[in-house]
């Protein structure tokens, strides 16, 4: 037995994925994607421009961008965006710490997620802009409150899909642990937990999506900064540009921090299996 | 040297998967189970890697039960069963986490060229053929240089080309340190090209039926009349264990239809 026949089995195909990246593709497909919002604005702009629409209550891009400059300036926006920042921050750092323990603990033992399981999703079923009056009550009308209302957001994605993923590791694959016989330390750093990275990449990123969500309804119950306090402000006002501005803001800021998971966990994940590899960097 | 005492295997609703099943296996010695499906060659198996126990009897490897994974057995499934994120010289090397990094990553290197796939060191499991990733898994087995090397139908999956060369290839890394080898399959043709011993069992529940020893010189070539002989053997042997006690007939060596369908 040779080792010539040995290597002469079978290679797969790689190639592809490389070819797919290069060329023009890569900076016309991205911009695929803007056509149709720019479209949008342009002709927006335009309708106003020429007198079709007052713009009034729709403003037309020109002045948002005014108002957005304008606010950038004197340092409204930073500091309200800031503010809603430091909340949302606040909120998905405890409901991920909570989601993940618990997720990994009834994930881990059937006993745990028997016990709590049933309790945890009776309280998912409320929605959870329904605890605001009770969490004023209890915690005042200031930081905590919002910062508990993001955290319960954020807990519920964080949680299930800590659960499911934990509790759906190949057994396979941890009796490959077994047989090299990991402790219990080990088993979890190098069997359970880069099993369940893709699943827990994607509950953190449903959880940040949530705790977005959160922020606008916790600064709506009272707030005298923060973007939601901006949008507030702009309706009391009357100034549907500071409304769009303040939206804008909250759409830059919640694809950046998305954007941001996604990075810092991609060199852990260049191992997947992938149907589409460009869904990686969207 | 790796001695079963009448092991017994009752799962908890009452099915006995085992009974009884006594076996002493040499250093060095290549035993292969057979047997219809269901008749307890994985739970078997299994009972040896420790990764399940048995209900009666004892496995004792160098007169130490095993109770739990040994560190001088090691297995090999009929997946690769590699860790997805790991390159393939990290799964190679890992079982040897207790070992300085530069000394792991020799070995693992080492017992990468030994099985043709240096080049490949640095891929992802996604990137193998299967016969390239069942490679590897023998490759990480090996590394910590088991006394025991269990294999579970491990080239079933594979395309009958792959798996000539791959018993090929086996027998030649079991030269290098000549473990035990314990080989459950399907195939009786793998079993005869690998074993010393064969041995045929029967289920319900399941126990050794039959044993064949195979004094074939190596490497064996399977077109010769001498290995079809031990071939027609086993399959003999399997197709009687298949029959109902009352029809045995033991003088008779083979019916063609038995041989076909034993599996």
């Amino acid at each position: 037995m040779s080792l010539v026949q040995m290597t002469a089995t079978a290679e797969p195909a790689t190639a592809d994925k490389k070819q797919r990246k290069s060329g023009l593709g890569r900076y016309t497909r991205p911009a695929l994607g803007l056509l149709l919002p720019l479209a949008l604005a342009a002709g927006w702009e335009a309708v106003v421009h020429f007198h079709l629409a007052s713009g009034r209550l729709v403003p037309p891009p020109s002045v948002i961008y005014a108002t957005f400059a304008e606010l950038a300036a004197t340092g409204e926006l930073q500091r309200n965006a800031l503010a809603t920042l430091a909340r949302v921050a606040a909120g998905f750092g405890l409901g991920v710490v909570a989601g993940t323990f618990l997720g990994a603990l009834t994930g881990y033992s059937g006993f745990m997620f028997r016990l709590l399981d049933p309790t945890l999703q009776a309280l998912r079923a409320i929605p959870s802009i329904a605890w605001i009056p009770l969490f004023i009550l209890w915690l005042g009308i200031f930081e905590t409150s919002k910062v508990v209302l993001i955290a319960v957001g954020v807990f519920f994605p964080v949680y299930l899909g800590v659960t499911g993923a934990v509790a759906s590791v190949d057994r396979k694959i941890v009796e490959v642990g077994r047989l090299f016989r990991l402790s219990g330390v080990g088993m979890v750093r190098r069997i359970l937990l880069p099993a369940v990275l893709p699943s827990y990449v994607i509950a953190l990123r449903s959880g940040l999506g949530l705790g977005w969500m959160f922020v606008v309804a916790a600064e709506f119950m009272g707030a005298s900064e923060g973007l939601g306090f901006l949008l507030v402000d702009g309706q009391q006002l009357g100034k549907p540009a500071q409304i769009v501005a303040a939206i804008v803001a909250f759409a830059v800021i919640g694809k950046l921090t998305d954007w941001l998971i996604v990075l810092i966990t991609a060199p852990f994940l260049r191992w997947e299996d992938r149907v589409r590899t460009d869904t990686v960097e969207d | 040297m790796l001695t079963l005492d009448h092991v017994g295997k009752t799962y908890p609703n009452g099915v006995r998967a085992l009974d009884g099943i006594t076996l002493d296996v040499k250093p060095g010695e290549i035993v292969a189970i057979v047997g219809g499906s269901g008749c307890g060659k994985s739970t078997l198996l299994r009972a040896i890697s420790g990764l399940d126990t048995p209900s009666q009897g004892r496995i004792l490897i160098d007169g130490e039960p095993v109770t739990q994974p040994h560190e001088k057995i090691g297995m090999i499934f009929q997946e690769p069963r590699l860790l997805p994120w790991l390159t393939v010289a990290e799964n190679v090397a890992f079982g040897m986490e207790h070992l300085p990094r530069r000394q792991r990553a020799a070995r693992a290197a080492a017992a990468l060229a030994r099985v043709g796939l240096s080049e490949k060191a640095n891929a992802w499991p996604r990137e193998l053929s299967g016969g390239q990733a069942q490679r590897v898994a023998i490759a990480r087995a090996l590394v910590p240089q088991p006394e025991v090397l269990l294999l579970d139908e491990p080239f079933s999956a594979l395309d009958a080309f792959t798996r000539a060369d791959l018993q090929d290839h086996l027998l030649d890394l079991w030269a290098d340190l000549r473990p035990i080898l314990i080989l459950v399959t399907h195939d009786v043709d793998e079993a005869v090209v690998l074993a010393d011993r064969i041995m045929v069992m029967r289920p319900q529940p399941g126990r050794i039926y039959e044993e064949i020893t195979s004094e074939l010189p190596r490497p064996r070539d399977r077109q010769s009349a001498a290995f079809d002989f031990v071939k027609r053997r086993v399959l003999a042997a399997l197709d009687r264990s298949l029959a109902k006690p009352a029809t045995v007939d033991d003088t008779q060596t083979t019916s063609s239809q038995g041989a076909a369908l034993w599996w």
